[in-house]
C-alpha cells in the first residue's frame, strides 16, 4: 500500500490570481507569483529546491516551444534539474505526480512544481485548430467533441436534462469562495444558468470552463522534512493510466483507463468506500456533466447514479456528504497547463485545513483529479491529514 | 547542495533498442513508431500488458500540430489501458522520468520512446521559438547564427581553434579531408556547412528493466549506473556562452569520472559543441568511435534518446564496457543529460 | 510580491500590457501510407478500412494502425456508403475558416461493417429529429468537384430506415456483435 517507495508531502501551495488576462504579470512573472508563494508557505528559498517540474499543455498556446528553457531563472532552476511534462489536459495532475516520483523515489527531499498557461498569450482558438491536413474540419472546440459523448451518458442514465445545470450553478456558487477563481457571478440564478444560449447542444454556454491565464505551484517533500512541517498534506496515492482514442468497443463514457487509474489509486490509499472515506474532491470537470459522469466512473456510485448525487446535493459543500470542487473548479477557473495541479493543490489544502472559505469542516482525506484528451488520460492522487500506514 | 541521495539506488539496465532516421520520411509517426515498439517488445518477449510504465518524449511545435503525441499513442496499442507519462522533451528525459519510477520499486520493466520528424516545417523558424520570447525570438534569429555567435567567442577566446574544429569535422565524418574543411564556404561565419548538423526525421524506443528481471531479457544488460542533467541559465545575456556548466555538473553526478570510459556517445549537433562538451565534461576523444553522429542527422526530441541506445548497443555486442550517453536540450547545450552505461564486467 | 521599481523618469506612464509579436510557420505534411491509399480510392468515390490483422475489425477511415494493439494494418475494405449515427452534437458554434450555417449537426458515423467512428456533418436533417441509431447515406460533391482529399463528402443524410436500437448504436456495436459471434 501507499504510492510506492519513499513517504512524500505537501508542505507549500501558491496559486495565482486565475483571470482571462493575467496583462499584469509576463509568463515568468505568472510562474513565479505561485511559486513564491508556494515557497512561502512551505518556509523556502528558491536555494532550498532540488529539483523543478513544470508541466502545461500546448506549446501553441503562448507561442514558445518549450517555455522551460526560457524560463530556467526564472524558476530558479539554473544548476538544477527541471522536468517538463506535457500529458493533455490531465497535466497539471500528472507534473504533479512525476514531482512526488522524485521524492518517493528517493532521488530528491524537496522539489518544486508548477504548472500554468497563459492562454492570453495566443488565439486559443488557432492553437488548438490548427488545420489539420487530410481530415474533415468538423470540431469547433472540445464542447463538439465532448457534447456526443455526454449525450450518450443522458440516454444511458436516463438522467433528468437539468443536471448539468446544476453542476454549473453549485460551482459557480462554490467560486464565491474563493477569492483566486476567475468566474465569481454573484447574482447568478439558476435559472439563468438554464436560459443561456446552447453551444454545443446538449451544452449550454453556461455549463463550459472559462479560458484562463494563471500557475499553480507545491512544494513537495520527504517525510524527514515535512515531519517539521506544521499540517502536512501527506501524499497516500497516485495514479496514471492511458489509453487509445478511437478504438472498437471503447466506452466513452465511463472509459476503462478512469476505471483502472481509480481502482489502483484506492487500492494504493487502502480505501474501500470511496463515499464514505473521501471528505472532498476535486475533479476535473470543464463541461458540467462530467461530474456525474466522473463519479461514477471514480466508484462514489453505481453507474447511472452519477445524477442521483448531484440531485440530492451531496456534491454541495452546503450540506453535502461529498463535496465536490469546493473552489469552484475548472468551471470557474481554466488555465488549461494548470487546471489538474489546481485539483491537486486543493485537495491538499483541504486537508491542510487551509482553504479558507471554501473548506470543508474537518476533511481528513482528499481526492485530485485530472483528465485530458478525448477523456483518454487520468491522473489521480489521494492525500491525507494523518501520515499514509505504510 | 542539491541532489543529496537519500538512499542506495535501484539497478536498471537498458535491455533492448530499435532506432530508425531518414532525410525525410513518409510515414506518420505513427507508423514509423510501430515497427520500433514492435522491434523491442519482440527481442524481450514482452507483451504491451508485461510493461510496468511507458514514457515518450516528443514536440508539438516540431509536429505542428497541438496534443500531437496523442495520436502518436496509438503505436503504443494502450488497450487495456496502461501507466504511461510524456515529457514535452527530447526522449533522454523521458528515459530519467521512468529511471526515477523504477526508484520507487513500483515497476520491473518499461518501454521509453520518443521521435521527431523535423522535415514538415522550417526547422530553422521553429527552433526559433525556443528563444526568449520578448527580446530575442522576435527577432528570427536561426538555430545556425546562434551557433554561430557561441563559435566566434570560443575562437575569439582561443578556447577552442580552427584546427580543432576541421579535426572534428573529419572525426564526425562531416569532411573528408582537413584540407577539404578549410575550403568549404562560411554558413554562419565563423561556421562553415561541415561544422553544423544535416536534420533527420526518425525515432527510437527502448526497453528498460530492472536487475530482478534484465538477465532474463539481455544476454548481457547495459546498467545505468549513473544518471544526471541539469540546466544553465537562459538569457544569453546572462550565460557565459562559452560554457556548459550544466553538461559539467551532469557527468559529474553521473559518476562519469568513477572509471574509464571506454566510448561517448555526445548529442553534439554542432562540431563546436562537440568539443566544448568534451573540455566541461573531461573527456577525451575515445578509441572506440561514436556510433553514430547527431551532426550528421539531428532527429530533435530524439537524438537524446538514440545516444542512450547506442551507447548500450556498444555494450550489447560487447565493443565496450562502460559508456558515456549525453543528450542536450535548448540553444548552444542550455540544458544536458548525461548517463553512464556499464556492462558490468572487467 | 516582490515590488519593482521603475526610474523616477518612468513615473506615470502607462504600463505594457503586451507586444504583439505574430509567429507564422508553414509546414508540408506527408499523409502517410495508409491515408495516401485512402485517399486516392476516395478521389475514386471509394470508401477504404482498414483490417486489423489482430482480429479483423475494421477501421475507417484508415489510419495504418489498430490502436488496440499498436499493430500495423496493411490490409484494406472497401466499406458501403451507408451507416448509422453513433452520437452527435448540435452546434450553434462556428468552425474556424468553414462557412456552416447555424446550427449543423456533427455526429460520429459509424458505417455499415465498420467498428469504429468518425465525424462528419448530419444535414437534410432538422437537429431536433437526428437519433443515436439514426441511419444515414452518404451525399458526395458533385463528380467535377471531386478530388484526393479528405472533404469530398458532404455531409450525411437520413435514409428513412428503421434505426439501430440505441444498444447497438455507436461504439457499442462491437460489442453486440462480439456477443452474436460468440452465441453463434
Amino acid at each position: 500500500m501507499g504510492a510506492g517507495g519513499e513517504t512524500a508531502a505537501v508542505i507549500g501551495i501558491g496559486m495565482t490570481n486565475f483571470s482571462a488576462t493575467r496583462g499584469d504579470v509576463s509568463m515568468p512573472g505568472l510562474v513565479r507569483e505561485a511559486a513564491l508563494r508556494a515557497l512561502e508557505d512551505a518556509g523556502m528559498d528558491w536555494d532550498d529546491i532540488d529539483a523543478v517540474v513544470m508541466g502545461k499543455a500546448p506549446d501553441f498556446f503562448e507561442g514558445v516551444m518549450m517555455p522551460e528553457i526560457f524560463l530556467s531563472e526564472a524558476l530558479g532552476c539554473v544548476g538544477k534539474p527541471i522536468l517538463r511534462v506535457h500529458t493533455a489536459g490531465s497535466v497539471g495532475g500528472s507534473t504533479a505526480l512525476v514531482a512526488a516520483s522524485l521524492v518517493h523515489s528517493g532521488v530528491h527531499k524537496k522539489v518544486l512544481t508548477v504548472g500554468w498557461e497563459k492562454q492570453s498569450e495566443s488565439n486559443a482558438m488557432w492553437a488548438l485548430s490548427l488545420k489539420q491536413p487530410f481530415q474533415v474540419s468538423i470540431n469547433a472546440g472540445a464542447g463538439g467533441y465532448f457534447s456526443p459523448i455526454i449525450r450518450q451518458y443522458m440516454e444511458e442514465s436516463n438522467a433528468p436534462e437539468l443536471i448539468g445545470c446544476m453542476v454549473a450553478f453549485k460551482d459557480r456558487q462554490h467560486a464565491l469562495l474563493n477569492p483566486y477563481a476567475h468566474l465569481h457571478q454573484k447574482d447568478l440564478t439558476f435559472d439563468q444558468v438554464v436560459e443561456s444560449p446552447m453551444l454545443w447542444e446538449p451544452i449550454r454556454y453556461s455549463e463550459t470552463c472559462p479560458s484562463s491565464d494563471g500557475a499553480a505551484a507545491m512544494v513537495i517533500v520527504h517525510e524527514s522534512i515535512a515531519d517539521q512541517a506544521p499540517n502536512p498534506a501527506w501524499i497516500h496515492a497516485g495514479a496514471m493510466r492511458s489509453e487509445a482514442n478511437n478504438f472498437p468497443g471503447r466506452d466513452e463514457v465511463n472509459p476503462q483507463a478512469s476505471r483502472e487509474c481509480a481502482a489502483d489509486l484506492w487500492e494504493q490509499a487502502g480505501i474501500t468506500n470511496p463515499r464514505e472515506e473521501i471528505d472532498a474532491a476535486e475533479l476535473y470537470v470543464p463541461f458540467s456533466w462530467y461530474e456525474p459522469m466522473w463519479l461514477e466512473s471514480l466508484g462514489f456510485c453505481e453507474r447511472g447514479d452519477g445524477w442521483k448525487m448531484v440531485e440530492s446535493g451531496a456534491t454541495h459543500i452546503e450540506g453535502g456528504d461529498l463535496p465536490v470542487n469546493c473552489s469552484g473548479g475548472v468551471l470557474s477557473s481554466n488555465p488549461i497547463g494548470a487546471s489538474g495541479m489546481i485539483r491537486f493543490a486543493e485537495a491538499a489544502l483541504q486537508v491542510r485545513g487551509m482553504a479558507g472559505e471554501h473548506q470543508v469542516t474537518g476533511a481528513r482525506k482528499a481526492l485530485g483529479h485530472a483528465y485530458g484528451g478525448g477523456a483518454q488520460y487520468f491522473a489521480m492522487w489521494v492525500v491525507g491529514a494523518d501520515k499514509p500506514n505504510n | 547542495m542539491c541532489g543529496e541521495k537519500v538512499k542506495q539506488m535501484r539497478k536498471v539496465a537498458v535491455v533492448a533498442a530499435a532506432s530508425r532516421q531518414e532525410e525525410k520520411m513518409l510515414d506518420t509517426e505513427v507508423e514509423m513508431m510501430i515497427p520500433l515498439i514492435t522491434e523491442v517488445r519482440t527481442r524481450t518477449g514482452l507483451d504491451q500488458t508485461d510493461i510496468g510504465f511507458t514514457c515518450s518524449g516528443s514536440s508539438d511545435f516540431l509536429a505542428g500540430q497541438a496534443f500531437s503525441f496523442v495520436m502518436t499513442l496509438d503505436a503504443v496499442g494502450p488497450v487495456p489501458p496502461i501507466a504511461e507519462s510524456h515529457v514535452e522533451m527530447d526522449g533522454a528525459w523521458a528515459l530519467y522520468e521512468t529511471w526515477v519510477k523504477f526508484q520507487m520499486g513500483v515497476i520491473d520493466t518499461a518501454l521509453v520512446y520518443s521521435y521527431g520528424k523535423p522535415s514538415p516545417g522550417s526547422l530553422q523558424d521553429v527552433l526559433s521559438t525556443q528563444l526568449d520570447p520578448y527580446y530575442v525570438a522576435p527577432l528570427w534569429p536561426d538555430a545556425h547564427s546562434v551557433a554561430a555567435l557561441q563559435a566566434r567567442l570560443l575562437l575569439e577566446q582561443g578556447i577552442i581553434t580552427p584546427d580543432e574544429l576541421a579535426d572534428c569535422a573529419l572525426r564526425t565524418g562531416t569532411v573528408e579531408s582537413r584540407e577539404d574543411y578549410f575550403l568549404q564556404p562560411l554558413l554562419a561565419d565563423p561556421l562553415r556547412e561541415a561544422d553544423c548538423p544535416t536534420y533527420a526525421d526518425g525515432g527510437v524506443a527502448l526497453i528498460l528493466a530492472s536487475e530482478e528481471k534484465a538477465d532474463e531479457l539481455c544476454e548481457r544488460p547495459a546498467w545505468i549506473t549513473g544518471i544526471d542533467h541539469r540546466i544553465d541559465a537562459h538569457h544569453f545575456g546572462v550565460r557565459d556562452l562559452t560554457a556548459a556548466p550544466s553538461a559539467r555538473l551532469a557527468a559529474k553526478n553521473a559518476g562519469a569520472h568513477d572509471g574509464p570510459i571506454d566510448s561517448t556517445e555526445l548529442h553534439a549537433a554542432y562540431t563546436t559543441h562537440d568539443l566544448l562538451l568534451r573540455k566541461e565534461m573531461g573527456l577525451d576523444i575515445p578509441k572506440i568511435p561514436q556510433r553514430s553522429y547527431p551532426i550528421q542527422a539531428d532527429t530533435l526530441m530524439a537524438s537524446g534518446l538514440l545516444r542512450i541506445a547506442e551507447a548500450a548497443r556498444s555494450i550489447w555486442d560487447g565493443s565496450a564496457n562502460r559508456t558515456l550517453a549525453h543528450a542536450t536540450a535548448g540553444p548552444l547545450l542550455q540544458q544536458n543529460l548525461v548517463c553512464v552505461l556499464d556492462g558490468g564486467g572487467d | 510580491m516582490a515590488e519593482i521599481s521603475v526610474p523616477s523618469s518612468l513615473d506615470g506612464v502607462e504600463p505594457v500590457q503586451s507586444v504583439r509579436t505574430p509567429i507564422r510557420m508553414e509546414y508540408i505534411f506527408t499523409p502517410g501510407v495508409a491515408a495516401q491509399t485512402y485517399l486516392r480510392e476516395f478521389g475514386n468515390k471509394k470508401i477504404l478500412g482498414n483490417v486489423s490483422p489482430v482480429d479483423g475489425a475494421v477501421l475507417v477511415p484508415p489510419r495504418g494502425a489498430d490502436p488496440r494493439h499498436g499493430a500495423l494494418c496493411d490490409e484494406f475494405v472497401e466499406m458501403p456508403h451507408t451507416g448509422h449515427v453513433g452520437s452527435f452534437c448540435v452546434t450553434n458554434v462556428p468552425i474556424p475558416g468553414r462557412d456552416l450555417e447555424l446550427p449543423y449537426i456533427s455526429a460520429w458515423i459509424f458505417l455499415d461493417g465498420a467498428d469504429i467512428g468518425f465525424l462528419n456533418l448530419v444535414a437534410e436533417c432538422p437537429p431536433e429529429e437526428c437519433r443515436i441509431g439514426m441511419r444515414v447515406e452518404a451525399v458526395w460533391k458533385p463528380d467535377d468537384e471531386i478530388g484526393m482529399t479528405a472533404e469530398n463528402i458532404l455531409y450525411w443524410k437520413p435514409t428513412g430506415e428503421p434505426d439501430i436500437p440505441f444498444e447497438a448504436a455507436g461504439v457499442r456495436g462491437w460489442h453486440v456483435r462480439r456477443k452474436g459471434e460468440a452465441d453463434a
